[in-house]
């Protein structure tokens, strides 16, 4: 899946490094250490990262969740102490008091910069203390918001059983997982279970997604015969997927690229590389991908892809011949956009912190396809945008609606411009068929409030005319 | 390494970046990893702030790490200079990136050279204070310099202004119910016909810092902000300083008379006493409140407080002085200060606690079960685990600490809004009455209390008619209360009998 698979690129990408605002990645902790129910993730880092997590994610570490500092002090900076026996101390305390199953050492900017050798140390902490330690470097300095959940998969997938545990009584079995999906069913059950399902090699999914999500999208392959083997990440620590060598993978979400290399090179995995299964066009076009890998044919997908649409409608109605600009947060601009624009909106920039030409080689792809059949022009895409100037483009474009982060919405609000925040994104149930109108939810919210006070002339709420 | 899971305060860059971003024309450039800019977050959604916060992130990747970041501060300086002509540019690192030890002292010396506007570099040791006391110092550093700077140039303008005036030092953002807090203030000052010299930080501007002088005397109503920069005017300049926080009847008073004080002294002839007893006595609602029927009920029940110095020590004296609450025990998380606060609160509750440790004082409110709790949100919810109601007094901010309507901390409004808190955080009346009957206020069993939420207890016909004839905002407490009861002796259902011998068991 490179490039040069697909046709000339037409987009047009260019990199402004310039100063833009978004969540350091070491955020990803909010939500892994909910959907990884065993997990401990241990930040290792200053008050400044602290702080961080505790004010502007919103999550306030009020009910002691299963995420904490190793706040350094000076004494650690200045590497008086001796780092291992620090971690120690603290990892037998978290061992002590919450007995994770595995503990996750989440690498910061501090760390990078007094290389503290997190991978050297764990190996030795992890044998000593007799707890699995993952390291993850989730740093601000290589790193945007959404990617630090890449470098924990990409951390994990190591830690993915090499070998389907063969029972003696269920040597059919090919996975753990489904092992223990079936726990308790009678054979019977368990055979005609599986002739639901095409025999095809064992498929593989990452991405983290909240549960129902991944029941739907898990239902969803379901339908054409296909089954999936297991998730990256899974419920449980304990529970990871088996990844053999030949097995297939599939991310389902753009920002996953380190964890789609490890999977490639280091477990010898096949990556299905498909547009993401965000809107009812990028849901289709990823199963029918998947399908296509299997030799499947799928069944109704189209139908279900159109009647996905219809209901739709409405909130397309409010949506249509308008524009959107993304200022870049979170990395699912790409998707967000090409589902926007099939939408029948238009869209004259796409700003997005970091773009893998590769691994979002296909959803690229549909990203130019989809401005082709709706004749509209094709998004610049500019990565490490610089916000003051995206600011002025807005302005001059006069665009309806800015997906934008929580910096900058409340004063565009303020002058009149509709916003959208990004995070949301990243927080809502989006995937597949069952949310594309969850998408829209939140999309046409800024415009059917503005429809509900459009009378009152409410528009401007600065007075010096917009000195931004 | 310490395991840290919340902090009241915040870091260094934080609070320079709120003196910063208080003035007006004033950009804060931070040198710092991009995770690091969630001050623009904070400044934009909890205040609600309309425009944009004007803080630009340096951005310190890979790439500036490995070629040295000089060339990227200055650029960013310049462009800033060009794009928005501020008067004052202030570059801080955040304690990530001061761990690089670069001499950005050099990089403003560069940077100023080609810059219209000022250029400073926070004088701030990011190891070693947190976000209050990097505020206190930031502000008393941009004072200093346009004073210095005045006085140079011959600029200082002469003499005290014809009328008694003052300055209010220590209103930033993000300040907890500052803004409430400084028009309160402005209303108090024009009641004693004081005119306001100047306000700073909150929405001054750094040319006008050379008029500070003029004023007669400066209040810092905040114990954590401001305190440095009077220090300095009152070396430098031989300024009054009043630093007693207008909170509660009898602080406000006794704020009030020491301004009568300082402006008798300066040759001014006021009196204010007669105004003191009106507000006391008529218009604040506070010490009818004190007096009422309302208050008499919680003459005795037991209180905690814990918050910053100023709003932990006024709130004790409040509660203990003027409502005869008992307050158990009285905390700071300011420990660079708890002399101070020792001082302040030792007479006024049983003990004084100096942690910055949330666990500590969440393990100090179950041992006490306190009827009501002060505190901070971190508090608030420990209450809410507990089932004890917390009023919150003090920082750190959340969006609940700007609220839209008007809700001041200091001055006599002030006070009506704090007996209305105080008010609200104990439950009282016919609640109370109540839950006395059916033996309420139970603090100890917490777990049990969560899963008796969607009971495995069944209730008969007569034992839920029964129920339902207690009124609705305690049927819940009761019902808990019941099902703990029976759960406890082996009942399996719930009829009137087990009921009301809940109740007695609890009378007993
Ligand atoms: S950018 Fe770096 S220093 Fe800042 S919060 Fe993220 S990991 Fe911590
Ligand atoms: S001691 Fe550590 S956390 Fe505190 S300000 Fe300094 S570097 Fe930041």
């Amino acid at each position: 899946m490179t490039l040069a698979d697909t046709k000339p690129q037409a987009l047009d990408f260019e990199c402004e490094t310039g100063n833009y605002h978004t969540f350091c990645p070491i955020s990803c902790v909010a939500w892994l250490y909910q959907k990884i129910e065993d997990s401990f993730f241990l930040v290792i880092g200053t008050k400044t990262c602290g702080y961080f997590l505790q004010n502007a994610m919103g999550v306030m570490i009020f009910a002691e969740p299963r995420y904490a500092m190793a706040e350094l002090e000076e004494g650690d900076i200045s590497a008086q102490l001796n780092d291992y026996e620090e971690l120690k101390r603290l990892c037998l305390q978290i061992k002590r008091d919450r007995n994770p199953s595995v503990i996750v050492w989440i690498g910061t900017c501090t760390t990078e910069i007094i290389k503290t050798d997190l991978e050297g140390l764990a190996p030795r902490l992890e044998a000593e203390i007799d707890i699995p330690i993952v390291v993850a470097r989730a740093n601000g300095l290589d790193y945007a918001f959404t990617q630090g959940e890449d470098t924990v998969l990409a951390a994990m997938a190591h830690r993915c059983p090499d070998k389907a545990p063969v029972l003696e009584a269920e040597k059919k079995e090919r996975n753990a997982i489904s092992t223990l999906l079936n726990f308790g069913k009678h054979k019977d059950d368990v055979a005609t279970a599986d002739s639901e399902y095409h025999d095809h090699p064992p498929l593989v999914l990452f991405g983290s997604l909240p549960d129902p999500v991944v029941t739907q999208l898990t239902l969803e392959l379901k339908r054409h015969g296909i089954k999936v083997s297991g998730w990256l990440p899974s419920k449980r620590f304990t529970e990871l997927p088996v990844l053999e060598e030949g097995y297939y993978v599939s991310g389902v979400n753009p920002f996953l690229s380190r964890t789609a290399t490890t999977l490639m090179r280091r477990r010898k995995c096949k990556l299905i590389g498909a547009p993401f299964p965000i809107g009812p066009d990028g849901t289709r076009a990823w199963i029918a991908k998947i399908c296509s890998v299997f030799g499947v044919e799928p069944q109704g997908l189209e139908e279900r892809e159109a009647q996905i649409w219809q209901g739709l409608e409405d909130y397309i109605q409010l949506i249509r011949g308008k524009s959107v600009f993304f200022m870049g947060d979170n990395l699912l601009e790409v998707s967000l956009a090409r589902f926007l624009i099939r939408c029948g909106m238009t869209c004259p920039e796409i700003g997005i912190p970091y773009m893998d030409k590769r691994y979002q080689a296909a959803e690229l792809q549909l990203l130019e396809q989809t401005c082709s059949e709706m004749g509209v022009p094709l998004p610049r895409i500019v990565e490490k945008p610089d916000n003051y100037n995206q600011i002025q483009r807005i302005k001059d474009l006069n665009v309806d609606l800015v997906i934008t982060g929580m910096a900058h919405a409340n004063p565009l609000e303020a002058r009149g411009i509709s916003t959208k925040w990004s995070v949301e994104f990243t927080f809502a149930q989006i995937h597949g068929f069952t949310n594309a109108r969850d998408i829209l939810e939140l999309v046409t919210r800024p415009l059917r409030r503005n429809h509900s006070l459009k009378d009152l002339g409410w528009d401007k709420l600065v007075q010096e005319a917009a000195s931004v | 390494m310490k395991l840290a899971y919340w902090m009241y305060a915040g870091p260094a860059h934080i609070g320079t970046l709120r003196i910063a971003s208080s003035f007006k024309r004033v950009h804060g450039i931070m040198h710092a990893p991009l995770g690091d800019d969630y001050f623009n977050v904070m400044r934009s959604m909890l205040e609600r702030e309309r425009d944009f916060t004007p803080v630009t992130a340096s951005i310190v990747d890979r790439h500036v790490l490995a070629r040295g970041s000089q060339e990227k501060v200055v650029d960013n300086i310049t462009r800033k200079d060009g794009e928005e002509h501020p008067d004052l540019i202030v570059l801080t690192p955040t304690c990530t990136s001061s761990i690089l030890q670069e001499d950005l002292e050099n990089f403003v010396e560069r940077a100023s050279m080609t810059t219209q506007s000022d250029v400073l570099l926070a004088d701030v040791n990011h190891y070693r204070v947190n976000e209050l006391q990097a505020a206190d110092r930031t502000l008393d550093q941009i004072v200093q310099f346009y004073l210095e700077k005045a006085k140079a140039k011959g600029e200082l303008p002469e003499g005290k202004t014809a009328k008694p005036s003052v300055n209010i030092i220590g209103t930033t953002t993000l300040g907890f119910h500052n803004h409430h807090d400084c028009t309160e203030l402005k209303r108090l000052m024009a009641d004693l016909g004081i005119e306001v010299n100047e306000v700073i930080p909150d929405g001054a501007s750094v040319h006008n810092l050379k008029r500070l002088p003029q004023a007669w005397f400066n209040l810092v109503p905040y114990r954590e902000i401001g305190g440095m920069t009077a220090r300095y005017l009152e070396d430098a300049f031989a300024m009054a300083t009043v630093d007693i926080a207008p909170m509660g009847v009898v602080e406000t008073a006794r704020c009030i008379r020491r301004i009568q004080q300082v402006l008798n002294a300066q040759g001014a002839d006021v009196n204010y006493e007669d105004f003191i007893d009106h507000q006391t006595r008529h218009v604040s609602q506070a010490a009818w409140f004190s007096r009422s029927i309302d208050c008499q009920n919680l003459t005795g029940k037991k209180a905690v407080v814990f918050g910053d110095n100023t709003h932990a020590a006024a709130m004790t004296k409040i509660l203990a002085r003027e409502m005869g609450i008992h307050v158990v025990w009285a905390g700071t998380y300011c420990k660079y200060d708890a002399d101070w606060f020792q001082e302040q609160v030792s007479e006024y509750c049983d003990e004084v606690i100096i942690t910055d440790d949330h666990t500590v004082i969440g393990d100090a409110i179950a041992r006490v079960e306190p009827s009501a709790i002060f505190g901070t949100q971190m508090e608030r919810h420990v209450g809410k685990r507990l089932d004890i109601p917390c009023g919150v007094i003090a920082a750190p901010i959340h969006i609940q600490n700007f609220p839209i309507g008007y809700k001041p901390f200091l001055g006599y409004e002030g006070t009506n809004q704090v007996a209305d808190l105080v008010y609200n955080s104990f439950t009282l009346g016919m609640e109370d009455h109540l839950l006395e009957i059916f033996g309420g206020h139970d603090t100890k069993d917490v777990i049990t209390k969560g899963i008796s939420a969607d009971s495995d207890l069944a209730w008969t016909a007569d034992g839920l008619a029964e129920l339902n004839k207690i009124p609705g905002f305690v049927r819940g407490k009761v019902k808990r209360n019941t099902e703990k009861f029976a759960r406890d002796r082996g009942f399996t259902a719930i009829n009137v009998e087990v009921l009301y011998a809940a109740k007695e068991s609890v009378g007993a």
